[in-house]
């Protein structure tokens, strides 16, 4: 056991190292903040698939049901859809906090889980959309898989089963400095998921709609009502505009 | 019941001078009537103080100084607090706003030569207010709690690690700490919303008074007090109240519109205002891949970069980039050209100052990209243009061709 969680914690050293994109194309995420449908999709995957290890400790599970639009005819919070989201809470006030300690988190995955409530606004959503569609087989892994814009991340593709698994097509290329290296050109689909490769991709699209909304739950919101505050001063402007005009008519 | 007032007014008057300086700060100061665009960006600068103090009160209501609560009092006041997103992007958009429009500000007084006597007090009431704004606006950066918020403190206090003898010592005296810690964002918070903010408003009062006792400059350069008229008022000038108050909207509105588009359309400013690294928690044992300061440091940070080590010490680089903000002090005694206003000055005058606002902006977009051997000559190059500019200012003067500079203002 004491070998297994050395292993796990050597394996997710690199980790700390903050992947970046590491050069790799990202893909476009092309998301719809506005769109319902794909928010509540994506809070469903969420709660299923991320919400056991991660947290989303600053948001709460009725703000989050009246923003996605879990509301019944009158505009009421619809308690009975979001409790279909609470698989780990019981109030409907509850933030989206999750049962693992974090020190056992430490040891099994080298480094706690992150919150996730604002990972959008730190990574970007088409970082998170290339991440869900980029993991690929790598044995030399602790959970046999390895990641393209996250390389040697800790994580396992929790999504395996919605994706299915897939091994990277690599080629050696050589550098400008004559340095090779070896870089994923296309995957190849090895056992295959319950989701075609269309849905997959909605599935990721709507995951990273979720998590867009979740770093900052008031941005539509936001800009609609800074439309409002511009037209209010433009016609501002043209007052005190005419009102220095009318006093500075003596001014020669 | 008008009369009832002006008797209160009476009774207030004889016991505190609330007319007179009414007559004295707004209603009899003159000030020259050709003020154009540039000097919008005094009663600008009041104004963002003035956002920033309620934003920031507002914000301690719900804020919690502690390593460990910080960044989720942080999203509580973005999600939970009624507004609290409103008032925290306020606070955010504030601070870069508050040194856009200082740096406007200062180099309007470059142009116009508002530095030259008799306002050299003025001048240096101003250096001391950016630099207690630097002060704040670090001390700030830290509250958040984020991963840049910690990294950049980290780099920042380390800065006077490099002293020679006491450096390490120093260092952990102002972190109260042997790394940035809980220790250090308690005493940054006291900083920030008491020490500083007390500096700032007492600089700000001292900067006006001494604003007020000399006028206003413009931009001829022209003294209105020299032209009064028989009942010894200058004819150049207009009571502040009510014109410059009137004009004074027009730029606040303008000012706002621009704010406004920042705060609810694009509040992160492309990672400029609120940097991407900030979304993540501060986290001691895992460094950025790349740490880069707030956009209004940059400059100074490129200029720290510029300067190469010796002896293995970055001493010589903090010293420079020390400098580079001292330096401004001593700017009324540097330049020595008789005339203020640049319509009046030479062609090289207008060129240096030119390329110093050049060199200024590449210095900052330097700042904020990774170090390389080619950009790192640019910097030094850059750096050592900010300084000649100055003692070239003491020069130039010597064969200078300026323009007659006319006895009123005009226009």
């Amino acid at each position: 056991m004491k070998k297994l969680i050395v292993a796990f914690v050597f394996a997710a050293l690199p980790a700390l190292g903050m992947a970046a994109g590491g050069g790799v194309q990202l893909q476009k995420a092309n998301i719809d903040l506005a769109d319902n449908a794909s928010l509540q999709r994506g809070a469903r995957i969420f709660v299923n698939y991320c919400l056991s290890c991660h947290s989303a400790a600053y948001q709460r599970y009725n703000r989050v049901g009246m923003d996605i639009g879990l509301t019944t005819d009158d505009g009421e919070l619809d308690v009975d859809q979001l409790k279909q989201l609470m698989l780990a809470a019981d109030k409907v006030g509850e933030t989206m906090t999750i049962a693992m300690p974090q020190g056992d988190a430490k040891k099994w995955f080298g480094n706690p889980p992150p919150d996730l409530t604002v990972i959008a606004r730190a990574r970007g959503v088409d970082w998170l959309y290339t991440y869900f569609k980029t993991f690929y087989i790598d044995e030399s892994r602790p959970f046999g898989v390895n990641n393209q814009v996250f390389a040697d991340v800790g994580m396992p593709h929790v999504l395996w089963e919605l994706e299915g698994m897939k091994k990277a097509v690599k080629k050696t290329e050589t550098d400008a400095d004559g340095n090779e290296k070896t870089v994923i050109t296309g995957y190849e689909m090895v056992t295959p998921g319950s989701m075609s490769e269309q849905e997959y991709d909605q599935a990721a699209r709507d995951l990273t709609n979720f998590l867009a909304y979740s770093g900052e739950p008031i941005q539509l919101k936001r800009k609609e009502i800074g439309v409002y505050v511009l037209i209010f001063l433009f016609f501002f402007f043209i007052v005190a505009y005419l009102l220095k005009k009318e006093y500075w008519k003596d001014v020669h | 019941m008008n009369d009832k007032l002006m008797q209160l007014l009476g009774w207030v008057d004889a016991r505190f001078p609330l007319t007179k300086m009414w007559k004295e700060h707004l209603s009899e100061y003159y000030a020259p009537k050709n003020f154009n665009f540039w000097y919008f960006f005094g009663s600008l600068a009041l104004l963002v103080l003035v956002i920033q103090i309620v934003s920031g009160i507002l914000l301690t209501m719900s804020y919690k100084p502690d390593g460990v609560l910080a960044f989720g009092s942080v999203e509580y006041i973005m999600r939970d607090v009624d507004w609290g997103w409103l008032i925290r992007y306020m606070h955010s958009t504030g601070a870069s706003a508050f040194f856009a429009v200082v740096y406007l500000h200062m180099f309007r007084g470059l142009m116009y030569g508002s530095y030259k006597a008799p306002r050299e007090l003025i001048w240096i009431f101003g250096c001391l207010i950016y630099l207690a704004l630097m002060a704040e606006a670090f001390f700030g950066y830290l509250l958040p709690w984020g991963q840049m918020s910690y990294w950049g403190a980290q780099v920042i206090v380390n800065l006077f690690a490099t002293v020679p003898f006491v450096g390490t010592e120093l260092a952990e005296w102002i972190r109260g700490d042997y790394v940035v810690s809980d220790a250090t964002l308690n005493r940054f918070f006291a900083f920030h919303v008491i020490a500083l903010p007390l500096v700032l408003v007492g600089l700000v009062a001292a900067h006006i008074i001494a604003l007020h006792e000399v006028g206003s400059n413009n931009p001829d350069g022209v003294e209105i007090k020299k032209n009064k008229g028989p009942d010894g008022k200058p004819l150049d000038g207009i009571p502040f109240h009510p014109y410059y108050t009137v004009k004074d909207i027009v730029g606040v509105i303008g000012f706002l519109i621009i704010f406004c588009a920042i705060l609810f359309f694009a509040p992160e400013m492309g990672g400029f205002f609120i940097e991407h690294p900030n979304f993540e928690p501060a986290n001691p044992l895992k460094t950025p891949e790349h740490i880069a300061p707030v956009w209004y440091f940059t400059p100074f940070y490129a200029m720290l970069r510029a300067v190469p080590s010796i002896a293995g010490s970055a001493f010589p680089g903090v010293v420079v980039m020390g400098a580079a903000t001292i330096i401004l002090f001593f700017l009324p005694w540097l330049d020595r050209s008789p005339v203020k206003s640049i319509r009046y000055r030479g062609l090289c005058y207008k060129v240096l100052l030119a390329l110093f606002v050049v060199d200024f902006i590449l210095l900052g977009y330097l700042g904020v990209k990774p170090a390389t051997p080619i950009l790192t000559l640019i910097a030094q190059i850059g750096t050592i243009y900010y300084f000649a500019f100055f003692f070239l200012l003491a020069i130039i003067p010597k064969f200078e061709k300026t323009k007659p500079v006319p006895e009123r203002v005009t226009g």
